[in-house]
């Protein structure tokens, strides 16, 4: 399946864009996601963690995607 | 719950105005300003960006878990700043009214505490010599 993931801060610079197109195993879990994502872009595993937001909530390490679900990638926040 | 995220200065007379309460003895605020140095090194800006949509989402989260620990929770407001700031701007504020004030500085420190830790919105601090995304590297 095909999905699009938003990025913002560090991760948006590490990969060099605000979107990211990514094909991915159907009912890909938020975990594989992110492993592949390591994969692909390794300076995100140097981060100090960065977790999936699915329908701007938090996602659960064992969800599984869905292709249109709206998708981010959240780098450690630093609001405030 | 009056929750905003902004790109513009933030009127904090009015954040203030907008949990004034005919039942609180307490109105309880928290205003976090741009400072000018960070772990030594000489700040000249920070840029904030934020997922608006969730950044938005989660505040009012914050704020709902804030009325269900504080039922006593007259009002509740949260403003935070987006874009470039300079030094000494306003990037957030947090004000709530509570009949006593005991339950209002509890309420206000866990609202914006709990805001750093969950709201999606990113600070990069500008140097004179570069640029660090906080919190972004152990």
């Amino acid at each position: 399946m095909k999905l699009k993931i938003a990025l913002f801060g560090i991760a948006k610079e590490i990969v060099g864009s605000s979107q990211l197109d990514l094909t991915a195993p159907d009912q890909q879990s938020v975990t594989g996601l992110m492993d592949q994502l390591r994969g692909q872009y390794p300076a995100l595993g140097e981060l100090t963690s960065f977790a999936v937001a699915v329908n701007s909530e938090y996602a659960a390490a064992d969800y599984r995607l869905q292709e249109n679900d709206e998708i981010a990638l959240i780098p450690p926040v630093s609001g405030g | 719950m009056h929750i905003f995220l902004t790109d513009q200065p933030i009127d904090v007379a009015a954040v203030l105005a907008s949990v004034q309460d005919e039942g609180a003895g307490a109105v309880n605020s928290f205003i976090g300003t741009v400072r000018n140095q960070s772990t030594g090194r000489r700040v000249v800006r920070l840029d904030y960006e934020a997922y608006d949509a969730m950044a938005v989402h989660q505040m009012r989260r914050v704020a709902e878990q804030a009325q269900e620990m504080w039922p006593m929770l007259r009002q509740v407001a949260v403003t935070h700043r987006k874009g470039r700031l300079d030094i000494g701007d306003v990037a957030v504020v947090v004000a709530v009214s509570t009949p006593h004030r005991a339950d209002s500085f509890a309420a206000c420190q866990f609202i914006i505490d709990t805001i750093k830790q969950v709201v999606p919105i990113w600070k990069k601090e500008e140097y004179e010599d570069g640029s660090v995304w906080v919190a972004a590297h152990p």
